[in-house]
């Protein structure tokens, strides 16, 4: 490493730090208000670089070249407002991660959207006038752009910092930021106060993506790999502080200049290449902030809120016709393969079914019993996947070791990522589990020695009985059927006793002498090496993986099946798996924008149908049994 | 341990919030079977100090001792493990269990089996739950769910929930906020109860007079961090400091 190239990528550094801040302090004001968290805020970024560029191209001049950039941020701003009137109005009330969800769903639905708007195609912007030369600083040539980009972070740090120390605007959000009640006190309007907020909030994150115009292509992919980054700078800077923002993104930003300036290092005879270990380093960063500060750099320390779920009932041992309907479930899950002759496409269905059930469970172990939002599980699927895959294909173990190396990869993963997620509580665990699974996708998509990169592993075949057919999927049948009986026998053991009272009142429960950490912790194990065993599954089934196993789509996709089947009942990930497969199956693969259609069917979820399947049939059930 | 030792002796307790004193000097003790009331005005320092008790905060100086041995700066599940049992001022109880339920996981958690993987909870701790929601009027509701519960009921089972320890001391928070006089006194008569029963120490706060007055064996004031009186309900009613600093502001209001 040389000065000069560390310097370089300083600057770089500073110019990434900027666009990151945009999108973080936008999160963190609206957050501070609305105790909402945006995950519709990577979006607006990617939006607002997709209108930019379009603007440039379509605007004469410098003048429209710029005016075109501020007006894509102004228009973001709009969206923003728009959003918050129509949408984030009617979630206030609701439980948090119904909240996570819904703006999650909103994020899809603009990310299909953009791909109406502008295709699939990258699109790059002009670059801008009057920056595009380069200057010199000790014997290298800086881009006038990134020097641009690096002073426009501070110079709007400085402009938030006066909006909220100078004006009646800023005194109004710090105040409602601090006391929500003080608002209604004060005599303000809190429905304009929460637009005008969120319409901010929106318009950082689209001048974000605008100023990215000159340094980076708009694409698709955008919107969740900017959630991923802010997040990460939200947990270290601490949620609500817009300056803890700003050092939190130079800091992350910094870190990872120094990995790529340092190149490949030697250490005790071992060459590393340190360029290729920037989203290690970003984890270590935020890990440490973590152990040393829960609450973030600049954060208060932050209560954990009684999350009871007061509309779930006690669990009760399985009644005669719960028996009896499981009992079916199993007989007709067991024909399958004999359906095979006249329907082929059967056993492939019902086998893609088994592997979305154990992975809904898994989920829903943490996310029911244990209070858990997890946004990120698709990382424990993935490992479970590839590390099947590899021990398959790498080791040339047989298919039950190999199924067993995915299973203990998985496990170890939750075993690392679930000690520092326990220690959270409500959306700071669900972005910091997102943020995780966004960290185990990148490392799998960089590491192409290993795991193929994008290209994925093939040729994932699991030898003699599990080669046919049949043969496998009665084999998955017994892992997810063992898989559920584990989670049964689990949640009506002391364990999942005491994991329930941990979630209803936690400070509660520590006072009666349970670990509730040490109780979250090995339920978060306990699910990982259960999605774990689904990936596993998954690879064998598929016969090739790639990054896609893992993206947050997957995430997103258990996240859906449980809500769908009633996150309240432990047989809502069974009929919510069941249910979404089909779906997924029959209507989004005819369309181009099943992004969309999965989003609205979120908001419909949330917005109308809390309860999911379970709750309506457990409904209709009370309807048709008064006696009861 | 000698027999001696009161079950809880707190010496020279001390935290400062900023500039601060919370807490400037407090010492007190709590014998087996009797009821101490710590009161004060609001910002007297009860909450520091029963939440230092507990483990919540941990104190810039002075020791907790339970039954002679220091517990100070011990995490509430470790202090819980060694005989405490508390409740809330804004009772908790987990509310997607069974009132049976909610003891059974105390008594379990108690006896540090909160990580049986196997075994089914249920029949593992009945009868001690049964027994503990007898005590505490609750048998009939045991398969209730907690949810559903009337807030006097909830501040019972919190109080089974607490007693699932088998505790030497007991704290409690505000044990009859939100009640009504009725309710209130029936409360803290069943406490009183359950103490001389169990030989069980009591340490409570709480704003209601009557409940301090007619029940409490000895009422402790804190005014500003520091101890101004300690000693029987007619003693501490009669002190000069006490009327001019505490009753004589807001006693009445409380004198329901």
């Amino acid at each position: 490493m040389t000065l000069d190239s560390l310097a370089f990528q300083m600057i770089n550094g500073l110019a990434s730090a900027s666009g990151l801040f945009f999108v973080a302090a936008g999160l963190s004001i609206i957050f501070g208000v609305t105790r909402i968290v945006n995950m519709a805020h990577g979006a607006f970024y990617m939006l607002g670089l997709y209108l930019a560029v379009t603007l440039a191209d379509r605007l004469p001049g410098p003048l429209g070249y710029w005016g075109g950039l501020l007006l894509a941020a102004l228009a973001i701003g709009l969206l923003g407002a728009a959003v918050e009137i129509l949408l984030l109005r009617r979630i206030y009330h609701v439980p948090e991660l119904y909240q996570l969800v819904a703006t999650f769903a909103l994020a899809l639905i603009l990310n299909d959207a953009a791909l109406w708007l502008w295709g699939p195609e990258d699109l790059l912007g002009p670059r801008a006038p009057g920056l595009k030369g380069s200057i010199e600083l000790i014997g290298r040539r800086l881009p006038e752009y990134d020097v641009f980009l690096a002073i426009a972070g501070p110079a709007v740090l400085l402009g938030l910092h006066l909006l909220m120390k100078r004006t009646r605007f800023g005194r109004t959000v710090r105040a409602a930021t601090q006391d929500r009640e003080m608002v209604a006190a004060l005599g303000i309007n809190p429905a304009l106060l929460f637009t005008a907020v969120f319409a901010l909030g929106a318009c950082l994150a689209g001048l974000g993506g605008a100023l990215q115009t000159a340094r980076e292509p708009a694409n698709l992919s955008l919107d969740l790999a900017v959630l991923g980054d802010a997040f990460v700078v939200v947990v270290i800077g601490g949620m609500g502080s817009i300056p803890g923002a700003y050092v939190a993104a130079v800091l992350v930003a910094l870190t990872k200049a120094l990995c790529i300036a340092l190149g490949t290092v030697d250490i005790t005879g071992w060459a590393f290449n340190m360029s290729k270990l920037t989203l290690v380093a970003e984890f270590l960063v935020m890990a440490l902030v973590l152990v040393l500060r829960p609450q973030g750099l600049f954060g208060r320390p932050h209560g954990a809120p009684a999350r009871g779920q007061a509309d779930e009932a006690p669990l009760r041992p399985l009644g005669a016709s719960g028996r009896t309907l499981a009992g079916l479930a199993l007989a007709a899950a067991l024909a399958v393969p004999l359906l095979a002759s006249a329907w082929a496409y059967a056993p492939v269905l019902a086998l893609d079914m088994l592997v979305a059930v154990l992975f809904a469970a898994s989920l829903h172990l943490v996310m029911g019993p244990g209070g858990m939002a997890s946004f990120g599980h698709a990382a424990y699927f993935g490992l479970g996947a590839y590390g099947t895959a590899l021990a398959a294909t790498g080791l040339g173990l047989p298919t039950v070791p190999a199924f067993g190396v995915g299973i203990l990869a998985a496990g170890a993963g939750a075993l690392v990522f679930g000690w520092f997620c326990v220690r959270l509580e409500g959306v700071y665990l669900a972005m910091l589990t997102l943020a995780f699974a966004q960290i185990v996708w990148s490392v799998i998509f960089q590491w192409e020695e290993v795991t193929g990169g994008s290209n994925g592993l093939i040729g994932i075949w699991p030898d003699w009985p599990f080669d046919s057919r049949a043969g496998l999927y009665l084999a998955a049948l017994a892992v997810t059927v063992a898989g559920l009986l584990m989670i049964r026998r689990l949640i009506h053991a002391p364990f999942g006793h005491a994991l329930r009272a941990g979630r209803d009142a936690r400070r509660r429960a520590e006072a009666s002498g349970i670990d509730v950490a040490g109780i979250r912790w090995l339920a978060f194990l306990a699910s990982g090496l259960l999605a774990g065993a689904a990936g596993g599954l998954y690879a064998f089934a598929k016969g090739s993986i790639s990054p896609e196993t893992l993206a947050v789509g997957r995430s997103i996709d258990a996240l859906v099946m449980v809500l769908l089947g009633g996150l309240s009942s432990p047989a809502g990930p069974v009929l919510g798996a069941g249910a979404f497969t089909l779906l997924q199956d029959m209507v989004m693969r005819e369309t181009a924008y099943w992004r969309a259609l999965l989003g609205a069917l979120i908001l419909a979820l949330v917005l109308l149908f809390p309860g999911g399947i379970a709750g309506g049939l457990s409904r209709l059930a009370a309807r048709w049994s008064p006696a009861r | 341990m000698t027999a001696a030792a009161p079950v809880l002796r707190v010496e020279g307790l001390a935290k400062s919030y900023g500039g601060v004193r919370a807490l400037d000097g407090v010492s007190f003790e709590v014998q087996a079977g009797e009821l101490l009331a710590l009161i004060g005005p609001n910002g007297a320092g009860k909450s520091t100090c029963f939440n230092v008790v507990n483990g919540q905060i941990r104190p810039d100086a002075g020791t907790v001792r339970l039954a002679g041995r220091d517990i100070t700066g011990r995490a509430p599940r470790a202090i819980a493990r060694l005989g405490v049992g508390r409740t809330f001022q804004i009772a908790a109880v987990f509310v997607s269990l069974t009132v049976l339920a909610n003891v059974e996981t105390a008594i379990l958690a108690s006896r540090g089996r909160s990580f049986g993987l196997w075994r089914p909870q249920d029949g593992q701790a009945r009868d001690e739950a049964l027994a503990l929601l007898e005590q505490t009027g609750l048998a009939a509701r045991a398969e209730h769910a907690a949810a559903g519960l009337a807030y006097g009921d909830v501040k019972r089972l919190e109080l089974a929930i607490a007693l699932a320890g088998s505790p030497r001391l007991l704290l409690m928070d505000e044990p009859t906020a939100g009640m009504g006089a009725h309710e209130r006194l029936a409360l803290i008569g069943l406490v009183q109860r359950l103490a001389a029963a169990r030989g069980l120490a009591v340490l409570f706060t709480e704003h209601s007079m009557d409940v301090v007055f007619g029940h409490a064996d000895r009422v402790l004031v804190l005014a500003r961090g520091r101890v101004i009186a300690d000693g029987s309900a007619e003693a501490v009613r009669a002190d000069p400091q006490v009327r001019a600093v505490y009753l004589g502001r807001s006693g009445t209001e409380g004198r329901t």
